[in-house]
């Protein structure tokens, strides 16, 4: 094995060489787009200046350290959740097309919140629960329906895609009923958008999201031991029924907090774990690597985003729906042909 | 042996998928330290003993047991460390080399935190080397020939170092002479005190290699014990259907049929 092995007390990893140096340079992708994200915005800060803004000098503090750095910061952490999020359903299908964007969570998770804005108004914290909330019932929903066909056949992903439609006409039926006002607050968030955010409006979410990332590695091992297949990987010890559960719901709560900060981010989910296990050349689907890749993509999304109609910011929904829904295509024609 | 001492057996279990009941009210006891050889007919209900011996099937009525206690009552990893099971087919994930499928086969041993140690090191150089895939280390799992899978995965369940091995058809894949080294590896591994249980559908290669040996037929234990006891043409005729004459093994002296077809 072209692997590193570490050992330090009780522990010990023998990580893959090319998974080690794949998350080195995603990480050192990650912080230069950051770097340059805080250059960005409506004038142009110099490296060197951000560098002293974040040091607390300056006289660019405030637009560096309130209003770009929590964007940058968004971008950084909702890619990887989103990533992670996609990573975990996409072992737990086992498929490439498994991932909670296309299956109707992150829409579901939507109407959730939908449902918490119109009825209750809404706390950002009652918004999250609503959303989390969705995004089980869906998975829940999904799981019926396709009860015969498994986990892992093509039958979960199409009932998935079928109910991803179904919750995108409910969600807009709920946004024409409800008062303009909240149509609008919902549609602009609708497109998945990180304009505006502030460190207020991430605290909770980075806590659950760092939760959850803190407890990924305590998982991945049973993870990569189910892409066995369900016969080895029980009679080796994983505790399939237990570890699937906790799959779901680490899964469904990383995407829905995401979705009740910024509405649903097509295609991240989806895209960067598949990215990120073709750079790392891993069997199964990693979770560092996908976790990463996310972080990058949906920053760069993002950039290009505030970039593209400047002085308007798109938002970076818009972006990912375009570069993913090319991706979803070129998928599910190479998944068809497979089945 | 009776299934209140061996201490891997099934009391009055009946098997089925859903409507379809195969085996009903079976008891057997899996003897230790043995070698033990089930035979039978297809769809006679061999893989399903199996599954249900290693969990993955759970019996309509009745219990699987280990040392007395229901192997439902295990942790996950406890039983993993105790039985090793080796399935008929298998599917290897993409982009893994044979060194790191079987050390795969550590995971009953590991915690999250500890996913490489000197031990499992150790367990799997040794367990590569038993089965003979040592060279193949480096390779990618899914370019290598069926007989040379075959032996990484069976490279990969001797990593897991239980003291029951349970094999679901091992030989299939094999050409002739690593199918003999094959059951000569399982023979030296009974010597070594391990409990071997194996789907095999040479009945030669089962009256010489196993100490005991279970007979199927529909769903029901036909026969089981020695070779040199049980097996004889009427229930070779019987189990099989077909007529065929039993004589000594020229070189072992255990049973042979002979087709008289
Ligand atoms: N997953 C399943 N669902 C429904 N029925 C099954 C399933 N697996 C096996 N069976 C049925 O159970 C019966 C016993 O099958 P089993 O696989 O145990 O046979 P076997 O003795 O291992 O046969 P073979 O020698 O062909 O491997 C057969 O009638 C088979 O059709
Ligand atoms: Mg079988």
């Amino acid at each position: 094995m072209r692997a590193y092995v570490l050992r330090f007390g009780r522990c010990s990893a023998a990580p893959e060489r090319r998974t080690v140096i794949t998350v080195a340079a995603l990480t050192v992708a990650a912080l230069a787009l950051a770097l340059l994200g805080l250059c960005q915005g409506a004038t142009w800060a110099s490296p060197a200046e951000v560098l002293r803004a974040l040091a607390g000098q300056g006289d660019a503090v405030v637009v560096i350290t309130e209003w770009r750095a929590p964007r940058v910061a968004a971008a950084l952490v909702f890619g990887a959740a989103l990533g992670l999020s996609g990573a975990v359903f996409q072992n737990l299908t086992r498929n490439p097309l498994g991932s909670p964007d296309v299956i109707g969570l992150d829409s579901g998770a939507y109407t959730g919140a939908l449902v918490v804005i119109t009825v209750l108004g809404g706390t950002s914290a009652q918004l999250a629960t609503g959303s989390i909330l969705g995004g089980l019932v869906t998975a829940a929903a999904v799981y019926v329906l396709s009860a015969r066909g498994g986990l892992s056949g093509l039958r979960l992903i199409v009932i998935g895609i079928a109910v991803n439609a179904v919750l995108v006409a409910l969600n807009s039926w709920i946004v024409l009923r409800a008062e303009l006002e909240v149509a609008i607050a919902a549609t602009a968030w609708h497109a998945g958008s990180l304009n505006g955010v502030n460190w207020e409006d991430v605290l909770l979410p980075f806590a659950v999201i760092g939760v959850l990332a803190a407890g990924a590695p305590f998982l991945a091992h049973a993870i990569q031991q189910a892409a066995l297949g369900d016969e080895i990987a029980m009679t080796s010890g994983v505790d399939l029924p237990r570890l699937r559960l906790l799959l779901v719901l680490a899964g469904v709560t990383c995407t829905a907090t995401v979705t009740a900060v910024a509405g649903p981010i097509a295609f991240i989910a989806l895209s960067a774990p598949q990215i990120g296990r073709r750079l790392a050349g891993a069997p199964g689907v990693p979770l560092a690597p996908a976790a990463l890749t996310g972080a990058v993509l949906l920053l760069a999304a993002d950039l290009a985003a505030q970039l593209l109609l400047a002085p308007i910011s798109l938002p970076v929904g818009v972006v990912t729906t375009v570069i993913g829904g090319c991706y979803l295509i070129w998928l599910l024609y190479r998944e068809v042909r497979r089945a | 042996m009776t299934v209140a001492d061996a201490r891997l057996a099934a009391r009055e279990i009946t098997l089925g998928y859903g409507e379809r009941v195969v085996s009903a009210g079976l008891n057997v006891a899996v003897p230790d330290g043995a070698f033990t050889a089930v035979v039978g007919a297809n769809a006679s209900g061999k893989s399903t003993l199996l599954r249900a011996l290693v969990r993955l099937l759970r019996p309509e009525a009745g219990a699987v047991l280990l040392d007395g206690k229901d192997v439902r009552g295990y942790r996950p990893k406890a039983i993993a460390r105790e039985i090793a099971f080796l399935p008929q087919n298998l599917l290897a994930p993409e982009n893994i080399v044979a060194k790191r499928l079987v050390a795969r086969g550590r995971y009953p041993h590991q915690s999250p935190l500890s996913t490489w140690s000197a031990a499992d090191e150790r367990a799997v150089d040794e367990a590569m080397a038993a089965a003979g895939v040592t060279d193949l280390a480096e390779r990618p799992v899914t370019e290598l020939s069926g007989g040379q899978r075959q032996r990484v995965w069976m490279a990969m369940v001797l990593a897991q170092q239980t003291g029951h091995l349970l094999l679901d058809e091992p030989t299939t894949f094999l050409d002739i002479a690593h199918q003999y080294q094959l059951l000569a590896l399982l023979a030296r591994l009974r010597d070594q005190g391990r409990t071997i249980v194996a789907v095999l559908h040479d009945i030669n290669q089962a009256c010489r290699y196993a100490d005991h040996i279970v007979a199927m037929k529909d769903g029901k234990i036909a026969a089981e014990g020695p070779p040199g006891e049980v097996i004889d043409a009427a229930l070779v005729e019987d189990v099989f259907g077909m007529p065929c004459v039993v004589v000594p093994d020229p070189v072992t002296g255990t049973p042979m049929v002979v087709p008289t077809l």
